[in-house]
C-alpha cells in the first residue's frame, strides 16, 4: 500500500449528496457554534470533490473542532491533543490512495501541536489540513490561545494576555506550505470553494477558516465577516487579477519596499502599480506579505487561496513495496554477510 | 565448521586455551568499538562462542587524552559455552595514559596489559591525571606488561604509502589488531578481506590499514615480549549456520521478518535516540522488504505516525529509549483505546532524564507495566540477549496483531550493542502472522439494517476487527474517548466505562493463555533458592548460578520474557522453593511486581551503575541469601 502508482485508474466515483457524509452521531457543538456551518461546506463540497467515502479520512486532535471526525461518515480518528498532523501523516504514508483531512482549532494546531503542523507542511504530506481559528480556548472554557490578541481578557488572562498572537497563514508559508488560503464561516460558498481547491491539491493544504465561537469569544470576526462589513473588510484573492476591493473597488493592494503589502486608495496609484495575484508563485515572499495584512484582525483581511505551488509529495521520493515479499526473503537476510556453519 | 587458514606462527610455540577475556580501550577517536567488534567477528568465524561488552562514553569525541574520552571494548572468547563476557579482563590493550588509567581495574592481577608507549609524555600523563609515570615507577608491578611503541611502528610503514602524519596515525589501532590476532592465531585472510570491503572506497586508507594490520601481526611474531601464541579451539556446537548478531540488528531483522511471516505492509516511525538508533538505520536499508521507514519531528510523532499507520492497515512499530518512551505515554494510551496493533521498542538506558544515554539498565519496567495514565494494561515482553532479539520481535508483533494491542518490547543499551553466534533459525519454522482485516459488516441493529461494530470482539481472545480506510461499508469513527461496547460510539456511561475497562483488561490477561511453560533450569526439583530475571540479566545469572551449583549450592534459575501478563505458571514455580532472589539493573522493580502479585517474599538484588551485572556479584549474592543453607552441606 505504500508504493505510489503513476498511472492510476480512475475509480468510480458514485454520486453522492451532503446527507451521505453526514454520520449517524448527534452534533453536540453548542447552539450558534460557526463549526456548524463549516461542517455543513464541508459536506455539501464532498460530492463535488470526486472521492469516495471509504477512501477518506478524517483526522482531529483535541478540542471542539478535533470532534469533527465523529460527525462525518467516513473514516475517521479523533486522536489526541495537537498529534492530529502526526497521526494522518501515519495514515496517508500507509496508504497514499486515501484523501486525508485534519481538522483542528488554534490550540489544537498551533499551540501544543505546533511542531507538528510545521512539519507536516515542510514534509508535503499529502493531507487536506483546516484550521478552525477561534482564538479562544473553547473547550477548556474560555483561555486565551496562540491567535488570540495581545492584552485579551479572559480566565487565565484576568490582566490582559502578554503573548503577541501568531498569524497561522504566515507560521504555513514560514514551513513552505505548498497550498495556503483563508476562508470563514460566515460564508458557506466561500468555504466550499476553497476546500475544493485544498482538497485538489496535492501535497499539504493549508485553510485557516475565521470562526466564531459565540459562547467564548462572540463576535471575533464580526468587523470583517458580518455581511454588512464584508465589502469594505475582505479583500478578495483572485488568480491573475490586481487585488482590488471595496465599493466599486475603490482599495488595492500595491506592494511597498519598506512596508510590503499595504492596502491603498485606487484613485492615488496608477492601476499597473495594483499587486496582480498569482497563487502559483514559487517564492512565497509575496504571499508572505499578504498574510501580514491586518495582523490583529481588525482591518482589510485578504480572503481566498494565498499560495498554490506544485512540489513532490512526500513519500514519492523513496518509494517502498507494497507488500512484503515473504519468508525468501528472510532467509536471504539471516544469510547475508559471514555466517559459519557446524555440520 | 569452515576450513580456515592459520596464519604463521611457525617461530612460535602455542599454546591450547579454553577462555580469554580481552579488554581494548583507547580515545573515542581511536576505533577501538571497530577493532574489538572485528576482533569478535573473526573469532565467530573461527568457532568460539564469545560474548562482549562495549562500553563507550556518551558524548562523540570527548577532549583527547581524557578520561572521560575513554571508550573500551570488552570480548570474552572461549571454545566452550559461555554466557557473560567475562567479570574481569585477562588481556588489557591500552591506546594511551588515560586508557591504562581508566581500565587497569578491570584486569586480573597478573594480566597482561599491551601498553601502546607512544604518547606518554608529560602532557599526556597530565591529561590522564598521572603524576608521575606508570611505566617506569613500579605500580604496574603486579601486571605482565608488553610496551609497544605502536604509533611509531605504524606511522613509519604506512608514510611510505603516502598517507601523511595524523592520518597514519589513525591506522594505529589496525596495528592493535595485527597484534592481538597473532597472539590468538585468528586467521589473518578473513581480516584482510573485512578490511578491503569496509575501506574500499578509499584505496589509500585501506592500504594503510592492512599494512598496519601486518606490520601488528609481523611485531608479533618477532618481539621478545610475547613468547608464545595461543590458540581458543572452536565450540562443539550443534549442527546449523551461525553468524554474529547484536541485539540492535537481531531486532531489526525480527521486525522485518514480522513484515514477511504476517504480509502486512510495515511502518516504522522513529526519531533518533541513544542507543536505539542503529534499528531505525538498520530498517531504512529495507525498503525492498515492504518497509517504510519515517524519521518523524519528536517521539511524539514518530509514535502518533506509527498510531495512524496502524489505523490504515500496516504493521507499525516505533523504536526508542527511555526519554523517549516518557514522551510516548500519551500515544500509547490513545493506541490501547484504539486497539490497534503496534509495537513500541525501548531500548533501555541509565536514567532519569538524559541520564547515561550510552549505558545500560532495567529501570523502564515499571515505566512499561504502568506509565500511562488511566487504566492502561498492555503486553510487555523483554529480550534477554542478542540471540534471542530477532525472537522477541516476532513473538510482539504476533501479539500485537492478534489481540489488536499495543505491545512493549523491552531490550537495552547491553543487549543492543552486544554481540555473540547465533543459530539462525530454520524460516520454515517461523510461526505465520497472517491475519484478516474486516471486509463486511458485523451486525444488525434493531431497525433491522446492516451495519459495522468496530468493537464487536473476537469471543476467544475479544480482539475487536480491523477496518482499514478504503473498504466501502466500513467507515467507523473512533477515538480516545470512551467508547461503547460493540458500537464504539462515545459513551459516557458509568457501567459502559466499567465494563469497557474490564474488556481491556481481560483481553490482555489473556495473551498469557500462548505462552510457552516456563522453564526452569538448574536444580528445579530440589533448590533452595530460585533466581527470578529478566532481560539482559539472562547470561550473568546463568554462569553465576552454575558456579554456584558446581560448588555444590543447591539453586534454580527462570528468565522471564513475558512480563505482561506474567506467565500462568509463573506463581506455581515461585511459591515452590523457599528462596527469591530477583536480580535486577534497577531498584528492584520486578521484585516489587513479584512480591505484590504472588505475596511472597522476593528478594532484590540491584545494581544501577550503567554497567551488567558480573556474574561474580550475582553468584556472591547467591551465597550470602543460600546462607546457613547452603554452607551446612
Ligand atoms: S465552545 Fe465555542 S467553539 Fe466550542 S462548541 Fe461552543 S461555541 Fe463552538
Amino acid at each position: 500500500m505504500s508504493t505510489t502508482e503513476t498511472t492510476t485508474t480512475p475509480v468510480e466515483i458514485p454520486s453522492t449528496t451532503r446527507a451521505d457524509w453526514q454520520s449517524d452521531q448527534e452534533v453536540r457543538w453548542c447552539p450558534g457554534c460557526g463549526d456548524y456551518t463549516i461542517l455543513a461546506a464541508l459536506q455539501f463540497a464532498l460530492p463535488d470533490m470526486g472521492v469516495r467515502r471509504e477512501d477518506t479520512v478524517v483526522v482531529g486532535g483535541i478540542g471542539c473542532a478535533a470532534r469533527f471526525p465523529y460527525y462525518m461518515n467516513t473514516y475517521g480518528v479523533h486522536g489526541i491533543h495537537g498529534r492530529a498532523p502526526a497521526i494522518a501523516t501515519g495514515v496517508a504514508l500507509a496508504n497514499p490512495d486515501l484523501s486525508v483531512f485534519v481538522i483542528g482549532g488554534d490550540g489544537d494546531l498551533l499551540s501544543i501541536g505546533g511542531n507538528h503542523l510545521l512539519h507536516a507542511l515542510r514534509r508535503n504530506v499529502n493531507l487536506t489540513i483546516l484550521l478552525f481559528n477561534n482564538r479562544i480556548y473553547g473547550l477548556t472554557k474560555g483561555q486565551y490561545s496562540p491567535t488570540s490578541e495581545q492584552g485579551k481578557v479572559t480566565k487565565s488572562s484576568p490582566q490582559g494576555s502578554e503573548d503577541a498572537p501568531l498569524i497561522p497563514l504566515s507560521v504555513a508559508l514560514g514551513a513552505d506550505a505548498t497550498f495556503v488560503a483563508r476562508t470563514h464561516d460566515m460564508d458557506r460558498k466561500h468555504m466550499e470553494e476553497v476546500f475544493k481547491r485544498a482538497h485538489q491539491h496535492r501535497g499539504a493544504a493549508f485553510v485557516e477558516v475565521l470562526q466564531n465561537c459565540n459562547v467564548f469569544n462572540n463576535h471575533a470576526y464580526e468587523q470583517i465577516t458580518a455581511r454588512k462589513n464584508r465589502e469594505d473588510m475582505i479583500i478578495p484573492l483572485t488568480q491573475g487579477e490586481p487585488i482590488r476591493f471595496g465599493p466599486d473597488g475603490s482599495k488595492g493592494v500595491v506592494l511597498d519596499p519598506k512596508h510590503g503589502a499595504v492596502v491603498v486608495d485606487t484613485a492615488d496609484v496608477s492601476e499597473d502599480d495594483l499587486l496582480v495575484h498569482d497563487e502559483a508563485r514559487d517564492h512565497p515572499s509575496v504571499a508572505f506579505a499578504l498574510s501580514r495584512l491586518s495582523p490583529n484582525m481588525d482591518e482589510p483581511t485578504p480572503m481566498g487561496v494565498f499560495r498554490a505551488v506544485d512540489k513532490p509529495v512526500y513519500g514519492e521520493r523513496n518509494p517502498v513495496t507494497e507488500q512484503p515479499p515473504g519468508r525468501q526473503l528472510i532467509t536471504d537476510l539471516l544469510h547475508s554477510g559471514s555466517t559459519w556453519t557446524v555440520d | 565448521m569452515t576450513e580456515q587458514t592459520q596464519g604463521s606462527t611457525a617461530t612460535k610455540p602455542s599454546e591450547e586455551i579454553t577462555d580469554v577475556v580481552i579488554r581494548l580501550a583507547g580515545d573515542s577517536g581511536d576505533g577501538m568499538q571497530l577493532t574489538g567488534t572485528q576482533f569478535t567477528a573473526v573469532s565467530a568465524l573461527a568457532g568460539n562462542d564469545l560474548a562482549t561488552l562495549p562500553d563507550f562514553p556518551a558524548e562523540i569525541r570527548a577532549p583527547a587524552g581524557t578520561l572521560p574520552g575513554v571508550s573500551a571494548f570488552q570480548v570474552r572468547i572461549s571454545s566452550e559455552d559461555i554466557s557473560t563476557p567475562g567479570d574481569i579482563a585477562d588481556v588489557l590493550v591500552a591506546m594511551n595514559p588515560a586508557a591504562l588509567r581508566s581500565e587497569l581495574s578491570k584486569l586480573r592481577q597478573g594480566g597482561m596489559v599491551i601498553v601502546n608507549s607512544d604518547g606518554f609524555e608529560e602532557r599526556d600523563l597530565d591529561k590522564a591525571g598521572y603524576d608521575a609515570n606508570p611505566l617506569t615507577d613500579d605500580s604496574l608491578a603486579d601486571y605482565q606488561v608488553v610496551e609497544v611503541p605502536m604509533t611509531d611502528l605504524t606511522v613509519r610503514k604506512v608514510k611510505e604509502l603516502g598517507v601523511k602524519g595524523r592520518e597514519a596515525e589513525r591506522s594505529k589501532n589496525f596495528f592493535a589488531l595485527g597484534l592481538l590476532c597473532w597472539m590468538y592465531s585468528r586467521n589473518p585472510d578473513d581480516l584482510r578481506a573485512w578490511i578491503e570491503d569496509r575501506f574500499a572506497k578509499d584505496e589509500l586508507i585501506r592500504d594503510a590499514n592492512i599494512t598496519a594490520f601486518e606490520v601488528g601481526w609481523s611485531f608479533g611474531e618477532t618481539t621478545e615480549l610475547i613468547p608464545v601464541t595461543r590458540s581458543v579451539a572452536p565450540m562443539e556446537r550443534p549442527p546449523g549456520t551461525y553468524r554474529n548478531i547484536n541485539g540492535n540488528t537481531g531486532l531489526a531483522w525480527g521486525i522485518i521478518a514480522a513484515a514477511q511471516l504476517s504480509g502486512l505492509p510495515t511502518y516504522l516511525g522513529s526519531y533518533p535516540i541513544t542507543p536505539a538508533s542503529d534499528i531505525l538505520h538498520e530498517l531504512a536499508k529495507h525498503p525492498e522488504a515492504g518497509i517504510r521507514t519515517f524519521q518523524a519531528e519528536d517521539e511524539i510523532a514518530a509514535a502518533a505516525s506509527s498510531v495512524g499507520a496502524a489505523f490504515a492497515g500496516d504493521l507499525a512499530w516505533t523504536t526508542t529509549s527511555g526519554p523517549g518512551m516518557a514522551l510516548k505515554g500519551e500515544t500509547i494510551g490513545l493506541a490501547i483505546s484504539l486497539e490497534l496493533p503496534l509495537v513500541i521498542v525501548d531500548i533501555q538506558r541509565g536514567g532519569p532524564s538524559t541520564g547515561l544515554p550510552t549505558k545500560t539498565e532495567q529501570s523502564d519496567l515499571t515505566q512499561a507495566l504502568f506509565g500511562r495514565h488511566g487504566e492502561s494494561p498492555l503486553p510487555v515482553i523483554a529480550a534477554s540477549r542478542p540471540a534471542d532479539s530477532f525472537e522477541c520481535a516476532i513473538q510482539a508483533a504476533e501479539i500485537a496483531i492478534k489481540y489488536r494491542t499495543p505491545v512493549i518490547l523491552l531490550s537495552d543499551g547491553y543487549i543492543a550493542n552486544s554481540s555473540e553466534p547465533w543459530c539462525l533459525p530454520d524460516v520454515e519454522d517461523l510461526p505465520d502472522l497472517s491475519t484478516t482485516y474486516a471486509t463486511g459488516t458485523n451486525h444488525t441493529g434493531a431497525d433491522g439494517v446492516e451495519e459495522f461494530w468496530p468493537y464487536l470482539r473476537d469471543p476467544d481472545t475479544l480482539a475487536r476487527p480491523w477496518a482499514i480506510p478504503g473498504t466501502p461499508g466500513l467507515e467507523h469513527r473512533i477515538g480516545g474517548i470512551e467508547k461503547a461496547d460493540g458500537s464504539g460510539d462515545i459513551s459516557y456511561d458509568p457501567d459502559n466505562h466499567q465494563a469497557m475497562t474490564d474488556l481491556r483488561a481481560a483481553k490482555v490477561a489473556g495473551v498469557a493463555r500462548g505462552y510457552r511453560k516456563l522453564e526452569v533450569t538448574g536444580d528445579s526439583e530440589d533448590a533452595d533458592l530460585l533466581v527470578v530475571g529478566w532481560g539482559s540479566t539472562w547470561g550473568a545469572i546463568a554462569a553465576a548460578v552454575e558456579r554456584v551449583r558446581s560448588a555444590g549450592g543447591k539453586v534454580a534459575h527462570v528468565h522471564l520474557r513475558n512480563l505482561n501478563p506474567l506467565p500462568e505458571d509463573l506463581g506455581d514455580i515461585v511459591r515452590r522453593y523457599p528462596k527469591v532472589m530477583v536480580p535486577e539493573l534497577n531498584l528492584g522493580q520486578l521484585s516489587m511486581v513479584l512480591r505484590s502479585k504472588y505475596l511472597i517474599d522476593a528478594q532484590s538484588v540491584s545494581k544501577v551503575a550503567g554497567l551488567p551485572f558480573t556474574a561474580g556479584e550475582i553468584e556472591s549474592e547467591i551465597h550470602k541469601m543460600l546462607g546457613d543453607d547452603w554452607s551446612d552441606r
